[in-house]
């Protein structure tokens, strides 16, 4: 990986964000700005420090985490990369989550698009490894010997018999240059680094002692709840507090942006002063909506040419002239993201300067929201990155904590802001319902041979204009590692009035599913095994080959066990490829999925374990969506509400799962969101093997 | 307001509050033990269960005041060091991603094997239907359960308390 790191020692001036004083701290810069990922998200390139190793003189390794935790292992598996390069003792590390700070940490502070690991891992190393060696250079001044003498072992420094501990020689390794040639470690020297470390966090987890952002806790804090229009787009015309206020523990009923706040002593309290609030909704231009309304719209669409993306070939001409054409329409819903943690923020907005508390996968744009409602200098905004209870995308979003901030600023005193299940569920935003409409033909021998999409679907991250290509509306369609003879995809921004963005495996998520179960029609057309079609597709791709025959092999592909039916799907997303093959039964119109085998090669593994618990939650996330989730619109509201209207996977749904990881030496891959995608359409494909009626909308429904 | 007096991890309590607040809210926002965490508000989750005299319930539909003379276990009183057999088999399984449902997971697997010192799969997925996961970790949770079985057995086989063995804790 190319990208300078630049070190810097800043001695004992940043101890209001770590523990303990004293020490070496070595900062380093990300190359993030040359990285396309980066480059897609519009990060620009960081200029100063964003991380820190802390060493004290106890030995006690702190590792500042910029990398927020929401349950994808980060604060370990940085931990590991940081930890293995500077050879300390993994019983001694510690961590800590990084304030906002543009001019130490960048600009762009955050979790998403599976990014951490990838835009960690080199710079993660050199840091360690220009720490060890300042340490090295330390000790060998000490003991007046060259540097080349001194070893290092689990946080200790040794040489010609002696042996001193990291903390006794960080101040005097602090002082040092930064070494102009950073030695990394040979792979084969990994002592962390591929090995399934245990989690840092699970102690904490499984004793209540992990802070949530909802457990923040703030002298003098009140509690609120927010009232807002059930209509996408609508707002407060008048409201009458007065019973609201007589609640038992009401304190106050403010109006904010996004509706009427009840504040009171407790949750609970504010909970039933919301009940008691009598608002007159004005429903504004959406209160018609109905998905029937939004479903007609896409489908009109879909019968017009759209802006082309990928086209290939001469796919019109191929399509006239075909023996064998195959035609088909795609579906799927709305999506929210329940996170098991209700959003929330707890905001203290003083004359001065404003502190929020908050479980964000966006520390940057947290204190960005912040800024813009107090109108304070982006300086005097703290924000404390807490545990999150789930992200998947939606806590990438900042609309909760600019609630949080306006009832703070409106009421003068620390608020924490609840919201109930059902504001989650009805308020959104919600990954897009979309539309495909799929042509293809086969050739004389039955193979694929030319592949026409027409996608339709709102902007992720709603409403942008303009009809260019959304590549995030497209992916997963318009970049398959699939090569046809043939191709052409075209894109139709569909209506925005429903409120839309990012969820686990964002595009993928939807597209996926629509082009594995498409080629799956194709196959069965031109009287084709669906693995055999897949092979012949990816000839020039080695890496997704190789998963492919892995998963086909593990699964034992062609051979399920009496009763049951296999599918296969495939997705090539955000660095990694992953293969799943999902063994199903049907008993009446009830689906049972039994075993999912999943290959992935997701590049250097940092830790297998957690890259397993990635790929199995992933899997598991993908199952609600595939068998359950969809959020249906009438009268412009959703119509589900909470966990009875909405549910989600549960234990007693919840198959074996076989995770292979492919060895590799290739820049690692993002896992977060890799396993999500080929879920789906693995099921809908088995469905079709059993019944031979493609399975064309989700949630998946089998008719009998 | 009512004054409603609960025991909780072994301590007594007196709470001033709304007569009809759930304990859920009595245990965040006044006890301050914010291990048990608010899920949906209406026991289709899970994430708010606590034991009360061993049995789990949801503290986000019971009424603090129906558990007056009660004993109420939230997950802060399991143990003071993560030792209870399930936190151990929790542990030693890695089963938590986010974690934010990890305590009422916890706590129902307490009650089953209470019940079921060697529950089955079937058993398991009975028992803890009622717990969402959204990061998917019921297959760990399967087998930490299955693994909290046997440090239990272990435990009742080859008894050694500090007594017998002349230690003090």
């Amino acid at each position: 990986m190319s990208g300078e790191t630049i070190l810097k020692i800043d001695l004992l001036n940043r101890r209001d964000v770590l523990r303990g004083l004293g020490g070496l701290l070595v900062g380093f810069v990300l190359p993030g700005g040359r990285n396309a990922e980066a480059q897609r998200y519009g990060a620009p390139l960081p200029v100063k420090p964003n991380a820190y190793i802390h060493i004290d003189s106890d030995n006690i390794v702190t590792f500042v985490i910029t990398k927020v935790e929401m349950g994808q292992g980060t604060v370990t598996s940085l931990s590991q990369i940081l930890a293995d390069e500077l050879d300390c003792d993994w019983n001694c590390v510690r961590t800590e989550f990084a304030p906002v700070d543009p001019s130490s940490y960048g600009p762009m502070q955050g979790v998403f698009g599976s990014t951490s690991i990838r835009t960690q891992w080199m710079p993660l190393r050199r840091a360690g490894a220009a720490a060890r060696q300042m340490l090295m250079e330390a000790a060998a001044q000490k003991w007046s010997i060259d540097v080349a003498q001194v070893r290092t072992e689990q946080g200790f420094l040794l040489a010609n018999g002696k042996s001193i501990s990291y903390g006794s020689v960080a101040e005097a390794a602090a002082k040092l240059p930064v070494p102009a040639d950073i030695q990394l470690k040979d792979a084969k020297d990994f002592k962390l680094i591929g090995t399934p470390a245990k989690r840092l966090d699970t102690r904490d987890k499984i004793s209540g002692a992990t802070r949530f952002g909802i457990d923040a806790e703030v002298p003098g804090m009140l509690y609120a709840t927010l009232a807002r229009c059930p209509v996408f787009g609508g707002k407060a015309a008048s409201y009458d507090a007065d019973k609201a206020k007589a609640v038992t523990g009401v304190h106050e009923v403010v109006r904010v942006s996004n509706g009427i706040a009840v504040v009171a002593d407790n949750t609970w309290a504010a909970m039933q002063g919301r009940k008691a609030l009598s608002i007159t909704w004005d429903e504004g231009p959406n209160a018609t909506l109905s998905s029937a309304v939004i479903r007609s719209r896409m489908a009109e669409l879909a019968e017009k040419p759209g802006v082309a993306g990928r086209t290939e070939g001469d796919a019109a001409g191929t399509l006239a002239r075909a023996a064998k054409r195959v035609e088909a329409v795609y579906e799927a819903p709305y999506l929210a993201h329940a996170c098991m943690e209700p959003l929330n923020c707890t905001a203290s907005v003083r004359p001065d300067g404003c502190e929020i508390w908050v479980s964000t996968q966006m520390q940057s744009g947290a204190r960005q929201a912040a800024a813009r409602i107090t109108n304070l200098d982006p300086a005097h905004i703290q924000v404390h990155s807490m545990y999150m209870g789930g992200g998947f995308g939606r806590r990438g979003g900042t609309d909760f904590i600019s609630e949080a901030v306006e009832i703070s600023q409106a009421i003068g005193a620390p608020v924490k802001l609840t919201w109930m299940r059902e504001d989650d569920i009805q308020t959104g935003p919600y990954r897009p319902a979309a539309y495909v409409k799929f042509t293809g033909s086969l050739d004389s021998q039955g193979w694929p041979e030319a592949f026409v999409a027409r996608v339709v679907c709102p902007s992720f991250g709603g409403g942008r204009g303009g009809e260019e290509l959304d590549r995030t509306a497209v992916e997963g369609i318009n970049d398959l590692e699939y090569r046809f003879p043939h191709c052409a995809i075209e894109f139709h921004r569909a209506d925005g009035a429903v409120p839309t963005s990012y969820w686990r495996s964002v595009g993928y998520s939807q597209n996926t599913f629509f082009a594995e179960c498409f080629l799956d029609e194709l196959a069965a057309a031109g009287g084709k095994d669906p693995v055999e079609v897949r092979r012949r597709l990816l000839a020039h791709s080695p890496r997704m080959f190789a998963v492919l025959n892995l998963v086909a092999e593990k699964a034992n592909w062609g051979k399920p066990a009496p009763g049951r039916y296999q599918g296969v799907a495939l997705v090539n997303n955000l660095g990694s490829f992953t293969a799943e093959v999902a063994e199903v039964s049907l008993d009446g119109g009830k689906v049972k999925v039994h075993r999912v085998v999943c290959a992935i090669d997701c590049g250097q593994v940092v830790n297998p374990a957690i890259v397993k618990q990635q790929v199995e939650g992933g899997i598991a996330y993908g199952l609600t969506a595939a068998l359950k989730g969809a959020i249906t619109i009438d009268r412009g509201r959703a119509q589900q509400g909470n966990f009875n209207t909405y549910d989600m996977l549960r234990i007693s749904e919840m198959p074996k799962v076989d995770v292979h990881i492919v060895r590799s030496s290739d820049a690692p891959g993002g896992v977060g969101e890799a396993s999500v995608p080929p879920i789906a359409p693995a099921i809908a494909n088995a469905i079709f093997a059993a019944t031979r009626r493609p399975v064309c909308r989700l949630p998946i429904k089998v008719s009998v | 307001m009512a004054s409603i007096s609960l025991q909780v991890n072994g301590k007594a309590h007196v709470i001033n509050a709304a007569p009809d607040i759930p304990l859920l809210w009595v245990l965040r926002d006044s006890l301050h033990l914010t291990g048990t965490k608010f899920g949906c508000g209406i026991a289709m989750c899970g994430a708010c269960t606590v034991l009360v005299d061993g049995h789990p319930i949801r503290s986000c539909v019971t009424p603090a005041a129906t558990l007056v003379g009660k004993g109420i276990t939230t997950i802060e009183g399991l143990s003071s060091d993560v030792s209870h057999p399930v936190q151990r088999a929790w542990l030693e399984e890695d089963v938590p991603q986010c974690g934010y449902c990890q305590s009422g997971q916890i706590l129902t697997a307490v009650s089953l094997l209470a019940r079921t010192a060697q529950p089955t799969d079937a058993d398991i997925d009975e028992a803890l239907n009622g717990n969402i996961c959204r990061c998917g970790t019921y297959n760990q949770i399967r087998a930490a359960i299955h693994r909290a079985a046997n440090l239990q057995r272990q435990v009742t086989e080859a008894p050694v308390t500090y007594e017998q063995s002349g230690e003090i804790a």
